[in-house]
This record gives structure tokens, sequence and C-alpha cells, in this order.
């Protein structure tokens, strides 16, 4: 299966780019997307191992099983207002 | 007449106060407040020049009105509009504004008070921070709380 991922503010300063497709095996959750983007070498090695993380607009644990074509959004930590 | 803004929105354009603040109102309402969120020239003893407001939209709409629901219920007001700012603002600008309707004014204040501080803690925004020596940083925010079933 295919999802997006999407990244924010330092996020996507790190990865360079604001949305990637990552193919993941069936059955994969959320905590094995996070794993494969920390990967050593990647981009994204440095982001936090229990990143905020939202599924299909809302907030997700990392425990969320995925789904094709869901939507990933990294949220760094936020400062809005 | 044009349609009716949403409610919570996501917005690049200068937010109008006295549109957002009198569009809240309905006839049952005996009071309405407006928070007016600036942009401030110094942050940790820094001038300040400027302030990039970043937003995943989609999902800042969603969580705005979320909050809105939550506030309505909980201290029983009218209406209530948020309207968050993106892009580059100077400082004196708005960067967020809040319309809150109710009967009486002592919901009104409770609500406006827990709009703000939940629209922090939990909206996906960001914003960077331009100095006047040209430097410029993501300012740290608050890691929002993921439970299960939010």
């Amino acid at each position: 299966m295919v999802v997006r991922s999407l990244f924010f503010a330092s996020f996507r300063d790190l990865a360079g780019t604001g949305e990637l497709a990552v193919e993941l095996p069936a059955g994969a959750r959320v905590a094995d997307l996070v794993a494969h983007l920390r990967r050593p070498g990647s981009p994204l090695a440095s982001i936090p191992e229990r990143p905020a993380v939202a599924v299909n607009l809302e907030y997700a644990p990392l425990g969320t099983a995925l789904a094709d074509g869901d939507v990933v959004a990294f949220i760094p930590p936020v400062a809005g207002g | 007449m044009s349609p009716p803004a949403r409610a919570c929105r996501v917005t690049p354009d200068a937010i109008d106060p006295r549109e957002l603040l009198e569009s809240s109102v309905t006839p049952s309402d005996g009071a309405a407040l407006l928070f007016w969120g600036v942009v401030r020239n110094e942050h940790g003893g820094r001038a300040v020049q400027s302030l990039e407001y970043e937003a995943y939209a989609e999902m800042a709409e969603r969580k705005m009105q979320q909050i809105a629901d939550e506030a309505r219920e909980r201290f029983g007001t009218g209406a209530i509009r948020i309207v968050h700012r993106v892009g580059l603002l100077a400082v004196g600008e708005a960067s967020v504004g809040i319309a809150v309707a109710a009967p009486h004014r002592g919901e009104a204040y409770e609500a406006s008070r827990y709009v703000i501080e939940e629209l922090k803690r939990r909206v996906p925004v960001w914003k960077r921070e331009g100095y006047v020596d040209g430097e410029r940083h993501w300012v740290p925010g608050y890691t929002p709380t993921v439970e299960k079933g939010d």
C-alpha cells in the first residue's frame, strides 16, 4: 500500500519537501512509517521517535493501522495564536 | 449578499475585526467579545521584524471548529467564530481573531479564554520569526496530546 506523508514547518525543512508517497507492507501501522522515515541516512532521521501524527485530519496514536491512500501528517510542536 | 463566511477558517488575507465581531451576534445575545492576537515586536529579548505563519489548513479549520463547538457546549455561548491568518505578517498585524457572542458576558469571557488556550495546544499552525538581524527560526510550541479517540 502507499500512504501520503505530509511535512510541515521544521519537519518540511528537514525533509526538503512537503509531501512524500511512501510504500509500506500491508498491515503497517503509523509506528512503522515513523521507523521508515527515521532510518539511518534518511533526511528525517532526526525527527522524534514519537512525533505527533494526524491520520486523515485527526491526531492518531502510533499504533493506528494504516490503509492504502491514507494521509499521514507529521505535526511538529504547534505555535498558533 | 455574499454567503456567510465559514465560522472557522484559515486565510492569507487580513482579518476584518468588525465583520468578525458583528457577524457573530444574534438577537438572543447580550454581549460579544473579540480576542485579537497581534504580532509583537520582541520575543525572548530579541527584536522581531516579521512573523511567518504556516498551517495545515484543512486540519486547522477542522480543529478550530471542534474547539468552537466544545466551548459553545461547555459555556453555553452563542456563535463562536475563529479566523487564523497565514503568510508573512508585520508587527502589529493580527494573526488570530476570535469572536464569541453570548446571552451574558460571563460565559463569553470564559469561552474566549478557552478557545485561545486550546487553539495554542492543538491547532496545527506554526510560526517562524524573522529578527532584525536577518536570522529566522521556527518558534518552539506545544506538542499536541494524542489520545485515543481524539
